[in-house]
């Protein structure tokens, strides 16, 4: 690991002071970028220790929540207005990692962990354009069963890991930054990027800019929403597809409808194809069979990775079928 | 600023680089505390930071100034063990050892978690105040922690003993 200075900041504006300077990076809870430096992928000349920012879990007027960025996983998985209104995030948090890495991951930290490509992280073997853009993609042509079947570029074919990104995606959740600039507010769904020709660029954050909080809109019927996750192993394994999604029904008609992928993208994927066919349409499997078809429909598959198309496919009816279960 | 490990203060590291885990075993000669993988994929590093199960492979030592450690040295000793670490020689939860203090804290904190009504992946109610300790809950809540001996069995045991003897022969029924 290449020596580097710590600070902590007690509040934004002074975390953003320092984490503007040049080769300054954020810190959360670790457990991603203080691996990531140990394999010099990632080589900070500074950290800004964020965890100790103020912001808990404080309730909205209208019935959203605004979620800070230090609040850790486990925190935001057992609060109860996210267990009973938000049950896909708490679910999805509860997917991901292990106890001991939800103690200490931060909301922030999880929204910025960078992908676990295997090639990403042979910072010694392989070639890899996120890593060193220009040289190559190694996963292309590699082992890449865990890999991208949607979004993805020839420059790159990388997932984001993230089980909880997947619930914000589906949540229409909003972040909070700021940056030397000030403070502003985007779309969870356009915080990742898809990689395109520009893969080392994760996210549409400027340089120093910082995640303050995590704004999540009321949602009255998220209160029946779920989130699935399918793995090589039942705990503790990143997801080779999941799906998070929420089904409001009415008279045997889908009134309105959240659907997002994970394990398939460069980004958390909000499933808008899907969620259009089914919206004001009938309670039926047809009608989930059509939408998983055709948000499934501009898959492409790489050389090991063929079976998640059909995986997500069916893990998308299959989750559907269940919401729609449970509240018949 | 000081960093207390199992009551005593100690200065944290100059080099910001330290891991806590290599704090604890190299600086404290604290070698209970495992290292595994130091990437954080086995639990054989797991520490309680004020009472919570992390791993210490992962953390800088210098982020827990001002915080209070337990290590496996903290829980128990040799003539007083910790009612867990019983268990674990009781029930031959392990055979080389390696995992067996990550467990024991790991569980430690589970313990707490489930007593503060922590739901898991496997929980079915979110909505529910009491968690039942089942052995698909135990094994859920303790998969962070690996054991290459496979002593899982002793493992579960031991923790189901310590910490939920009774809702666990309920389950069996």
């Amino acid at each position: 690991m290449t020596p580097f200075t710590y600070m902590r900041a007690s509040d934004a504006a002074s975390a953003v002071l320092k984490g503007g300077a040049a080769g300054a990076r954020y810190l959360g809870g670790g457990t991603n970028l203080v691996d990531l430096m140990r394999e010099n992928i990632e080589t900070p000349e500074s950290l800004v220790d964020v965890t100790g920012l103020p912001g808990g879990i404080d309730e909205l007027p209208g019935g959203g929540l605004l979620i800070g960025a230090a609040v850790r996983n486990t925190a935001l998985a057992e609060h109860r207005a996210v267990r009973l209104r938000y049950p896909m995030l708490a679910r999805a948090i509860l997917a991901g990692a292990s106890g001991q890495i939800r103690n200490m991951a931060t909301v922030g930290g999880n929204i910025l962990q960078r992908t676990r490509c295997s090639y990403f992280y042979d910072e010694a073997g392989s070639r890899c354009n996120k890593r060193h853009p220009g040289e190559g993609c190694d996963a292309v042509g590699g082992f890449n069963r865990n890999h991208a079947i949607l979004g993805a570029s020839s420059a790159c074919v990388a997932v984001h890991p993230s089980d909880m990104c997947v619930a914000l995606a589906a949540l229409d959740a909003v972040v909070h930054m700021r940056g030397n600039g000030g403070e502003r507010r985007l779309a969870f769904t356009a915080l990742h990027r898809l990689p395109g020709e520009l893969p080392d660029v994760d996210t549409m954050l400027q340089p120093g800019e910082l995640i303050t909080a995590v704004e999540l809109p009321p949602m009255p019927f998220a209160a029946r929403s779920t989130y699935r996750k399918v793995r090589d192993r039942s705990s503790y394994a990143f997801a080779l597809v999941s799906v998070a999604a929420a089904l409001d029904i009415e008279g045997g008609q889908v009134r309105d409808v959240r659907i997002a992928l994970g394990g398939v993208a460069h980004k958390p994927w909000r499933a808008e194809r899907a969620e259009a066919l089914l919206r004001g349409g009938p309670l039926s499997a047809t009608s989930f069979a059509a939408a998983a078809e055709a948000e499934l429909a501009s898959a492409q598959a790489l050389s090991g990775n063929g079976f998640k198309i059909d995986l997500a496919r069916r893990t998308l009816v299959a989750v559907l079928e269940d919401l729609s279960g449970e509240i018949a | 600023m000081t960093i207390l490990v199992n009551g005593a203060a100690l200065d944290a590291p100059h080099d910001a680089r330290v891991s806590l885990l290599d704090f604890l075993r190299e600086t404290c000669g604290l070698s209970g505390t495992k290292k595994g993988c130091d990437q954080g994929a086995c639990g054989a590093c797991t520490v309680l930071v004020d009472g919570e199960r992390i791993l210490s492979c992962l953390s800088l030592a210098v982020q827990y100034e001002g915080r209070s450690i337990t290590t496996i040295e903290g829980l128990g000793q040799p003539g007083r063990l910790h009612p867990l670490q019983q268990a674990f020689v009781e029930h031959d939860g392990f055979q080389c050892g390696y995992c067996t203090p990550g467990q024991i804290c790991s569980a430690v904190g589970m313990a707490a978690e489930i007593a503060r009504g922590v739901p898991s992946h496997v929980t079915i109610d979110l909505g529910g105040e009491d968690i039942l300790l089942s052995h698909e809950e135990l094994r859920e809540r303790m998969s962070g922690n690996l054991c290459r001996c496979g002593a899982y069995n002793g493992i579960v045991e031991a923790i189901a003993e310590t910490y939920g003897a009774e809702t666990m022969a309920e389950a069996a029924e």
